[in-house]
């Protein structure tokens, strides 16, 4: 296996949705390709980075002042546009 | 004791029991809702938007759509799905708002030539996160992804970040399989290149201007 090949690969080896032989295949190429390994290992530090980063976490007081004028919002367009019954 | 069985073959979902009630006029039903995808509606936008008073906007409208369209969904997907199909579309009008002279879609500025091939492959720190502050490792992270083109930015948002599944991001995006595979392999490799600089191993553990101590947990 060439290292593009194993690249085209690489999402689909990291969220696990190769078949067996495939995926052997590629674990046989990480265990010899050092620049393959490295991608795989950080590409997948990259991934886990930013799934716990918590960025743009919705703070409770905006969440409530949100929540309160989406619901304002709905009740008037129920006023103006009731649903057919 | 007999228990109270729905006379169906699928059991409901309780996303779907809400809907139900929202759809028939049940509005706590429907705030129920809000509360369970308001923080999702929002980083997505954010994410996207890099703005975090567009976000705020796109939050309401997107849930106030969603309501005023309650009828028209169909069942057919996951009501996040449907949501983030909404929220997504809100946000491209808030971009094409703030750029007017030209058409913005999440195509616009995905290239056609292969940008995201490993230029630079040195190893990382055992735990590159532990290298900075938070307030650093936020920056930093922000920074990154903002260096993205949206239509990269938004599949790894909603696969990696939100954990949508990949059909899930094609229909919400309403792209196809193989083009939210390429983009999230791009996405991926492209914000793995521009972190290398942050979090390569340092050599024999010198200090360097940018990084602190070497991650052993003890911040």
């Amino acid at each position: 296996m060439k290292c593009s090949e194993f690249l085209d690969e690489l999402t689909n080896y990291l969220d696990g949705m190769l078949d067996a032989r495939t995926k052997s295949e590629l674990d046989d190429h990480l265990a010899w390709c050092h620049n393959c390994y490295v991608v795989c290992d950080t590409t997948r530090k990259t991934i886990e980075i930013y799934r716990d980063s918590e960025l743009y976490e919705l703070p409770d007081d905006l969440r409530t002042r949100l929540r309160s004028a989406i619901m304002t919002k709905c009740s008037q367009h129920k006023k103006s546009d009731p649903p057919a019954s | 004791m007999s228990t109270i069985q729905p006379n169906i073959e699928q059991p409901v979902s309780e996303e779907m029991q809400l809907v139900r009630r929202a759809k028939r006029g049940d509005d706590s039903a429907f705030e129920e809702l809000v509360r369970r995808y308001d923080r999702n509606v929002f980083r997505i936008a954010q994410h996207i938007t890099q703005n975090r008073e567009d976000a705020e906007d796109v939050v309401q409208e997107a849930f106030l759509k969603a309501y005023s369209n309650l009828e028209k969904f169909q069942e057919q997907s996951k009501f996040y799905t449907w949501l983030v199909r909404i929220a997504v579309n809100e946000v491209l009008m808030k971009l094409r708002r703030r750029k007017p002279e030209r058409t913005v879609s999440l195509d616009e500025d995905v290239k056609t030539e292969d940008d995201s091939l490993p230029r630079e492959v040195a190893d990382w720190s055992p735990n590159p996160e532990q290298m900075y502050n938070q307030a650093e490792l936020r920056d930093i992270l922000t920074r990154t992804i903002q260096g993205l083109p949206a239509g990269f930015r938004t599949v790894f948002v909603l696969r990696d970040v939100e954990g949508l599944s990949t059909e899930e991001t094609a229909d919400a995006l309403e792209l196809s399989i193989p083009a939210v595979k390429s983009r999230l392999l791009r996405a991926r490799l492209q914000l793995r290149e521009r972190l290398n600089r942050f979090f390569q191993k340092k050599d024999n553990g010198s200090a360097d201007d940018d990084q602190r101590a070497s991650g052993d947990g003890n911040q």
